[in-house]
């Protein structure tokens, strides 16, 4: 397991370094001259020639990469243009909400899904089976933003049974006001995950061990839960991990819907006020988040599933 | 008895040398007047596509014209889906906002069909060391959800409509390299390409006739659900401010306007999201019957 480990480790160490380049090649060369950039046409040079020498743009460029990369790795954002305020400062008040977020909805979009893909195979071409078809179109092509505003709209702004933003204190009020952004993505998801349960499901359910349960006069429940969908799950893990980071995405237009903090608008925020450290930082985190996620994905996988471990 | 009997008789190897390519007709019938729901599709991605290339003649009001007296009016005989903060009409919003749809949604699939394509075939074909980069990096991206990706991009480039484009096409390019490489790689083994080969034909003149005509079929596919990708990813940029820039009508921007100012009315939120909810829906039912019939046995 160990070894297994080590060697996904070191699989995801290029990605990290080909991110990192490319956030560096995106910020340091592509819009031309990043303090006229980040400052603005009507800069005057005294202000441009400041601002170069205070993110080290004088420096040559092989200098200004190691810089960067020293700075991701030992966690220095530098602080905000406009605020002056340490960037991990920023982040470190922010990536609680995130990821707070990301895994209530997560939780709600499994508990929601997986019964609705189970009901669905279980009743295959018939009523059930045809609504989950049409929840996981539908759920496909609404966006999270006009679902969430939709949601913003009747339970808190007309019904008032949630706060309207914010995020609250303590336990029960943080779940309180994360409640309807969670179920935003979470209904989104469902319909994913829902429709992937479903898959899974059936293809498992046709196996010799199915039938085997059945023969032995498990109850229907019992095969369906314990013999059919402890099998799927394999399948569904990735679906899992795809889910992670697809909410993880929704979360930056949710977070704005809500005006709840967190990463997504921290970064969405930087972007209007062309705060490149906060970008630069935004950026670095969204990708180092993604890469943990896929790695842990296939840490379960390894766990679930001796085989994935011996063949690698 | 008589599936038996199909199963049992041998498949005359002429029969399938002889049998004719499915003309662009027949696909059509197939895709799209099989079923109802299609049906439906087409008729609303239509008049998508009608009110997007009719909207100076369609839209009753000037969409960037402001109005202090008409601010955040409800739906009326006169503005039918009412006016927004600034009095503009938001049914002229919403029927210049297609275009944008539109454009982004054909331009940008398109695009990266054709830079993901080059690079598939490319590494498909030569495979190699060109084959393991590409690989890589195809993996490397995929890794990110594409919305993800493209929010990283913009968050760089800043938006315009050039870089939205960019956006979208980076975002959108490595599905269509990774889905292009193995249809390559397939076709690469199949006895016309040796025959090609073995006959000395020259190498771009195999991947232009064998190639590309034997794996435009997914690609033609993924184009057409990406194509509802690309709009929904259009508008999701244009809500969190880094797609199209107001005062431009954008659906996605509308939505966000709207939000803003969503004490006052709500009509904007629920004109915009319908829009896309409802085009992207029609476009992906087309898709995905459009991907079962190209490809049976990865549908259903």
């Amino acid at each position: 397991m160990a070894k297994y480990l080590a060697i996904r480790l070191l699989d995801a160490m290029p990605t990290i370094v080909l991110v990192l380049t490319l956030v560096f090649i995106a910020m340091r060369i592509l819009p031309g001259d990043p303090a006229l950039a980040a400052l603005g046409d009507m800069a005057l040079p005294e202000q441009l020639a400041m601002y170069r020498e205070r993110m080290g743009l004088n420096d040559p460029l092989w200098l200004q990469y190691i810089n960067f990369v020293k700075g991701v790795v030992t966690l220095d954002f530098g602080t905000s243009l406009i605020t002056d305020v340490p960037v991990i400062q920023l982040l470190k008040n922010n990536i609680t909400h995130t990821i707070e977020l990301t895994v209530v909805a997560v939780l709600m979009g499994l508990v929601l899904g997986i019964p609705l893909g189970v009901l669905a195979a279980t009743n295959r071409d018939r009523a059930p089976d045809s609504a989950m078809r049409v929840y996981a179109l539908v759920g496909y092509a609404i966006p999270d933003f006009y679902l969430g505003a939709i949601l913003l709209i009747v339970f808190s702004l007309n019904l008032g049974w949630f706060p309207i933003n914010g995020v609250g204190e303590g336990f029960w009020d943080r779940m309180h006001h994360v409640f309807l952004p969670a179920l935003t993505l979470a209904l989104l998801k469902s319909a994913f995950l829902g429709r992937l349960t479903r898959t899974s499901l059936l293809e498992v359910m046709g196996r010799d061990y199915i039938r085997t349960a059945r023969a032995k006069g498990a109850r229907e429940r019992r095969v369906v839960y314990r013999h059919g969908l402890r099998n799927a799950m394999l399948p569904l893990s990735t679906g899992i991990g795809l889910s992670i980071l697809a909410t993880l995405s929704g979360s930056v237009a949710v977070e704005l819907v809500f005006n709840r903090p967190g990463i997504g608008r921290l970064l969405v925020t930087a972007i209007h006020e062309r705060d490149y450290p906060i970008i630069q930082a935004g950026v670095v985190v969204f990708a180092a988040l993604v890469v943990l996620v896929n790695l842990m994905v296939d840490l379960v996988y390894a766990l679930v599933d001796p085989r994935v471990r011996v063949s690698s | 008895m008589t599936e038996l009997v199909a199963v049992a008789k041998p498949h005359p190897v002429e029969d399938v040398a002889l049998q004719p390519e499915p003309g662009i007709r027949d696909l059509v019938a197939a895709v799209i007047f099989a079923r109802t729901s299609t049906i439906i599709a087409a008729i609303v991605v239509l008049l998508f596509v009608l009110v997007a290339v009719f909207a100076p003649v369609l839209a009753p009001y000037d969409p960037l014209k402001q109005s202090f007296v008409k601010i955040n009016q409800l739906p009326s005989t006169e503005h039918w889906l009412g006016t927004d903060a600034f009095g503009r009409d938001v049914l002229s919003r919403m029927i210049w906002g297609s275009r944008n749809s539109l454009i982004f949604g054909l331009l940008s699939p398109i695009l990266a069909a054709l830079v993901g394509g080059t690079l598939g075939v490319t590494a498909g074909y030569f495979g190699g060391i060109v084959d393991r980069i590409v690989t890589r990096i195809i993996d490397m991206l995929m890794a990110f959800p594409e919305l993800l990706l493209a929010i990283l991009i913009a968050a760089a480039l800043g938006g315009s409509f050039w870089n939205i484009v960019v956006v979208l096409t980076v975002a959108f390019t490595p599905g269509f390299a990774r889905v292009s490489r193995a249809s390559t790689l397939a076709v690469k083994e199949e006895p016309y390409v040796e025959a090609a080969i073995a006959a000395g034909v020259r190498t771009p003149v195999i991947l232009f006739r064998h190639v590309v005509p034997n794996i435009a079929a997914p690609i033609v596919a993924l184009v057409t659900l990406w194509t509802a990708s690309a709009i929904r990813l259009e508008a999701t940029l244009s809500f969190l401010g880094i797609g199209t820039r107001p005062p431009q009508p954008s659906w996605g921007n509308i939505i966000r306007e709207g939000l803003n100012n969503m004490f006052a009315t709500s009509w904007p939120i629920y004109a915009g999201g319908l829009a896309i909810t409802i085009v992207v829906l029609a476009i992906s039912l087309i898709g995905d019957r459009l991907r079962d019939v190209l490809d049976p046995e990865t549908g259903q």
